[in-house]
């Protein structure tokens, strides 16, 4: 499915991740990664849960206040059978932990504190979904 | 109480920031990554902005000896690229390029289109506990200290 390039929303989305990234370390002194703030609560330690669930509250009402303040929710287009959003799901799930983070820890605030980890992990994990990508669009054409 | 409401607010600017930039479509994120085909650039330019204004933002925070609302910053300590960290990656890597959603986006589109995306949810937290069961029982790599981001 054809996606339209828009670089200026983008960049606006980008920079407001980037500003919740810089509040939660500047209050809380966390990193902003949700791979680890939702594994945080899957492995619960007193008095470290209910930061991460606020969060992720927020998270998931994020979007309704788009909708709010701006009217009208992008398109969500998921067309994957159940079985591959559950093999998805779980590597996902598993490889996040095991690799000790995302797009967001990694991706976000790892390349932003220069951290050289962070740097090999995110061009790990792009360069197989890229990888990944051409196989499953291009060779065996789903 | 500070810390508490300030979480909440990150993470409403976070999913306020994913919706505007439509990273909650796992269309974009797969165009992103299809150059082969229907290529769209915009996740450059969201992964530019955040990562850009984070790395200004973290420097200014730095600059302070203590969080506003907590003792200490936790900033991870790990330094070296091992096999969990490769491993992990790949497997992310897999899963990601596989259906177009990776946690931050499949939690905020969880408002937008419940079904579908509640599936991938209920696995992605199986996975995690799946690990963390291997970790706990110290099963091969994902015996490795477990480092939070």
């Amino acid at each position: 499915m054809i996606t339209q390039f828009t670089p200026i929303s983008a960049l606006a989305g980008g920079i407001m991740i980037g500003l919740s990234a810089v509040l939660l370390l500047l209050t809380s002194g966390r990193i902003a990664g949700i791979s680890g703030i939702l594994g945080g609560v899957l492995a619960p330690r007193h008095g470290d849960v209910s930061w991460r669930i606020l969060f992720i509250a927020g998270l998931l009402t994020g979007p309704l206040l788009y909708a709010l303040m701006v009217g009208g929710l992008p398109d969500v287009t998921i067309d994957d059978s159940l079985p591959l959003l559950v093999v998805a799901g779980l590597v996902v799930g598993f490889g996040t932990r095991l690799g000790s983070g995302c797009t967001s820890g990694h991706g976000v605030c790892g390349l932003a504190r220069f951290s050289p980890r962070s740097l090999a992990a995110t061009g790990i994990f792009f360069a197989v979904a890229v990888v990944t990508v051409f196989v499953s669009r291009h060779v065996v054409g789903v | 109480m500070g810390n508490k409401i300030m979480s909440l607010v990150a993470g409403l600017l976070f999913g306020f920031g994913l919706t505007l930039a439509q990273m909650v479509n796992p269309q974009k994120v797969l165009n992103f990554l299809d150059f082969a085909g229907t290529w769209d650039p915009s996740l450059a330019f969201v992964l530019g902005g955040a990562t850009i204004t984070a790395a200004i933002g973290f420097r200014l925070a730095g600059r302070r000896a203590a969080p506003l609302f907590a003792d200490r910053f936790q900033l991870p300590t790990a330094k070296d690229i091992d096999t969990p960290l490769v491993g992990g990656a790949v497997l992310f890597g897999i899963g990601w390029g596989l259906v177009g959603l990776c946690p931050g986006p499949a939690i905020a589109s969880l408002a937008i289109a419940p079904g579908s995306v509640a599936v991938f949810v209920l696995a992605l937290i199986a996975g995690m506990l799946l690990h963390r069961l291997l970790a706990t029982r110290g099963v091969g790599s994902a015996g490795a200290k477990a480092t939070s981001r």
